[in-house]
């Protein structure tokens, strides 16, 4: 049902989600290009692989500097607008109404709320008249199928307001197209997890370098953050979490030789530095007679832990082959003392207390 | 994109994001000149070093304009007016 009278009316406005990833800008891109005005939503949960971890990690940060949303933003021409949504999306994390994918990924449910986000957000006192997402019917295992479509946009709120415009010829028209808002017959019908289409569509547009994040972009749909956060679950054993619990799962090796404490060891200097802003609220570990990692402890060690605990900084440190390493145990309360340790050796440490696997 | 703001530039407001990662400081300059009127000029300060990329990108998908951005011995400091 092409409709070729859309400029009969003014510009319509649609929420275009953009997570930095490639299907998200196309889909914004088909509909910016039939004279929509649409303007980007991206959401910062506190799980996004997007910005802050890149920071942390030296290694990473030759690799990329770009906040890939705003990158996206650029390209379209449209305004970007981040919403923090920390506090909210906990519930989403710990209370999926439809559980979790392969790891702690609650993909169905952070759909829904996105959605229904984007659709209710007051931009400039204005609502939008429609939300656009990149999604594509077989793309996603728990998302992105045809069965869960309908749920998206049933829950969110969005009813027929929501266009798929990748998809859009696998769906029933929404009202966007009834409407005539968007011209149907130039939308498409992308399905399965086949990437062809998609580059394909972004070589005619134009579009090179855009990011292409292996597994998303969510650090919940990682099995070895999904481990970890689980692991903090466990161990405190209350299913909750504040923001600086998810920021420091992001970072170093976390090593848990019993239940009441676990080691998160600094790997290199950018994580080490991260950790530091941290180091006055946990007991911690720095190496003195050899470079070494900064190493917090969370939990509750006893005297006998903290010899264990320096023995394992010693063992990540430059002395890891030498008789004996010096270390200062650091607490909260301003005391410190020095121990001697002989750092353990590899066949001490149990492949088990690597939390996250 | 650098120097002295001339008098009339100057900041009216002042957000501290020092110890905020990426894209924590990009968020609350936005939330915060959603609140300024036209022409008005916000100073931010930050510590990560992903700001000198984000906040510029955040500017220039705005459309408002960096006056200041600059890289100091502890942080980077940012004058933005608001369009």
């Amino acid at each position: 049902m092409g409709m070729h009278d859309k400029n009969a009316n003014a510009p319509k406005r649609a929420a275009a989600l953009i997570s930095g990833g490639l299907d998200s800008m196309l889909a914004a891109k088909v509909v910016l290009d039939q004279g929509v005005d649409v303007e980007g939503i991206n959401f910062f949960t506190g799980f996004c692989v997007e910005g802050h971890t890149h920071a942390i990690r030296k290694k990473d940060r030759s690799r990329q500097k770009r906040n890939n949303a705003l990158w996206v933003a650029e390209q379209l021409g449209i305004k970007l607008h981040i919403i923090d949504v920390i506090d909210e999306y906990k519930d989403i994390v710990l209370n999926p109404k439809h559980g979790y994918g392969a790891n702690l990924n609650p993909c169905l449910d952070c759909k829904i709320f996105m959605v229904n986000k984007a659709l209710t957000q007051d931009v400039l006192d204005r609502g939008f008249d429609f939300v656009i997402t990149g999604e594509v019917i077989g793309q996603r295992p728990k998302s992105q199928r045809a069965d869960t479509m309908p749920v998206i946009a049933r829950e969110s709120g969005a009813g027929d307001r929501l266009l798929r415009p990748l998809c859009a010829l696998n769906l029933p028209p929404t009202l966007p197209e009834r409407e005539g808002w968007v011209d149907r017959d130039k939308l498409f019908g992308f399905h399965g997890r086949d990437r062809k289409p998609q580059m394909a569509l972004a070589d005619a547009f134009g579009f090179s370098d855009y990011a292409q994040p292996a597994g998303g972009c969510c650090f919940l749909t990682d099995e070895r953050y999904a481990g970890k956060l689980a692991d903090l679950w466990e161990a405190r054993g209350v299913r909750d979490y504040d923001f600086d619990d998810i920021m420091l799962l992001k970072v170093g090796r976390h090593i848990r030789p019993a239940p009441h404490y676990k080691l998160i060891v600094g790997r290199e200097e950018g994580e080490n530095n991260f950790l530091s802003g941290y180091r006055r609220r946990f007991v911690h570990i720095n190496t003195v007679s050899h470079t070494g990692p900064l190493t917090l402890i969370d939990g509750e060690p006893t005297d006998g832990d903290l010899v264990l605990a320096a023995r394992i900084a010693a063992r990540y440190s430059q002395g890891r082959t030498a008789a004996e390493v010096s270390v200062n145990v650091h607490h909260p309360s301003g005391t410190s003392s020095e121990l001697r340790v002989a750092p353990l050796l590899p066949t001490e440490l149990e492949p088990a207390w690597h939390v996250g696997g | 994109m650098s120097g002295e703001p001339s008098p009339h530039t100057r900041p009216t407001t002042r957000l501290d994001a020092r110890g905020l990662l990426c894209p924590l400081p990009v968020i609350r300059t936005q939330d915060k000149i959603r609140k300024l009127k036209v022409g008005e000029v916000l100073e931010v300060v930050a510590t990560d070093p992903g700001v000198l990329h984000d906040i510029p990108a955040w500017c220039r998908v705005h459309g408002h304009r960096l006056l200041v951005s600059e890289q100091r011995a502890d942080d980077y400091r940012f004058h933005i007016e608001v369009a």
